[in-house]
């Protein structure tokens, strides 16, 4: 037999909303090839054997953030996680985890989007310029102090990863808290006052116990936990330094 | 109608469902261990405020070889403790810069771990000298 014709088990948590009352599993036999990744495997059961199968993808080299999901119970990027290191075992993949699911794989990122849009992840100029100042100009190494936050990709493998998450829905989480300090800590941003009544508010980052698996997972090297922890200080300085300068509450 | 009823999967036992979450529960739960030894300290000292037969009593019921045992338990669970305190540290403060370079999260724990050891011993050799 030839490379191309080996065969691996992929077990997939499916949901119908309109058949289904839970979710249960399926197992498909899937022919690979060593440079497989787990999403071509899943696209393979789309196009051949169960074209009713829903998931999310698009770009395929870990860029665009869609194809999430849990793969052996760890939350993964589908497209760059291979079947080859499975293979001679059956892979499991699920819809990510501590999100509700819509059907199949995809899953319901409402409440993301929603944290998204409340951190305000753009740039609130400190002093707004005209076209005839010329650009904002910044140092290396204020740019450091923000590069990295700035790789986030919202592909929610941190949150499938975050316990806390999970138990209570509500939390800003670790990517909403990650992207909300690459703007605060950016030399140009002027909106931090206004980000701090998230951080310190119920749903803030004191919802955290500093689990750190949202770090082991990210595939950008994001580090969230460092974002989320770094602000439990930002929000212990707010709450004693306003009886020195009184500004801003919490929501 | 909307035909939408997305499924809200439990947390039930979500602990045991990875082994990085297990390891999560057994290093938090090796706190107990911590707020159990310094209760036994703590409750030493209101023995030696007590006066010298409360302190002497305090000590013979540390001979007790059910208090040694604890006593080994709490060793290993708080040197466990202790790594995984300073394990977990890079992720939860601030870049350290150094000479324009960001420490690495190996040289923060390293450095923990040699503070932790070093303040241990130079307590052991203080306490050894006293008691000399």
């Amino acid at each position: 037999m030839s490379e191309s014709q080996k065969t691996i088990e992929i077990e997939v948590l499916r949901y119908h909303p309109e058949k289904d009352k839970e979710p249960h599993k399926q197992v498909f036999e899937v022919p690979f090839t060593d440079d497989m990744s787990v999403l071509q495997g899943v696209q393979y059961i789309k196009d051949y054997l169960d074209g009713s199968l829903s998931f999310r993808w698009s770009c395929r080299m870990a860029i665009c953030g869609s194809c999430g999901m849990m793969i052996n119970g760890e939350p993964s990027l589908s497209c760059q996680t291979f079947l080859r290191d499975f293979y001679p075992a059956r892979v499991r993949v699920e819809a990510l985890s501590h999100f509700p699911i819509e059907r199949d794989l995809v899953v319901n990122i409402e409440g993301f989007i929603e944290k998204l849009e409340s951190i305000q992840p753009y740039i609130i100029p400190k002093e707004p310029r005209t076209l005839a100042q010329g650009e904002y100009l910044q140092t290396p190494e204020q740019l450091n102090a923000y590069e990295q936050f700035s790789s986030c990709i919202n592909c929610l493998l941190c949150y499938a990863a975050c316990p806390q998450f999970g138990l209570n829905p509500s939390f800003i989480g670790p990517a909403a808290t990650a992207l909300l300090h690459r703007y605060n800590v950016d030399s140009r941003d002027g909106g931090k006052a206004e980000r701090m009544e998230l951080v310190n508010s119920e749903e803030g980052v004191f919802n955290c116990t500093a689990v750190g698996y949202c770090s082991e997972v990210c595939p950008k090297q994001v580090d969230p936990a460092n974002a989320v922890n770094q602000n439990k200080t930002n929000s212990a300085a707010d709450y004693f330094l306003r009886f020195l300068t009184p500004k801003g509450g919490a929501k | 109608m909307n035909k939408r009823r997305p499924y809200v999967r439990s947390m039930d036992g979500w602990w045991k469902k990875n082994p990085f979450f297990v390891e999560y529960m057994i290093h938090e739960g090796t706190a107990l261990f911590v707020a159990a030894y310094a209760g036994i300290l703590l409750f030493g000292l209101l023995r030696l405020a007590q006066g010298e037969a409360a302190w002497n009593a305090w000590l013979s019921a540390m001979k007790n070889p059910w208090y040694i045992g604890f006593q080994v338990l709490a060793l290993i669970a708080l040197t466990y403790h202790t790594y995984t305190w300073f394990k977990i540290m890079p992720r939860t403060m601030p870049p350290v810069v150094v000479g324009g370079q960001r420490l690495s999260a190996w040289a923060i724990t390293g450095s923990g771990l040699a503070v932790a050891a070093a303040a241990c011993l130079g307590l052991l050799a203080l306490v050894w000298g006293m008691a000399r």
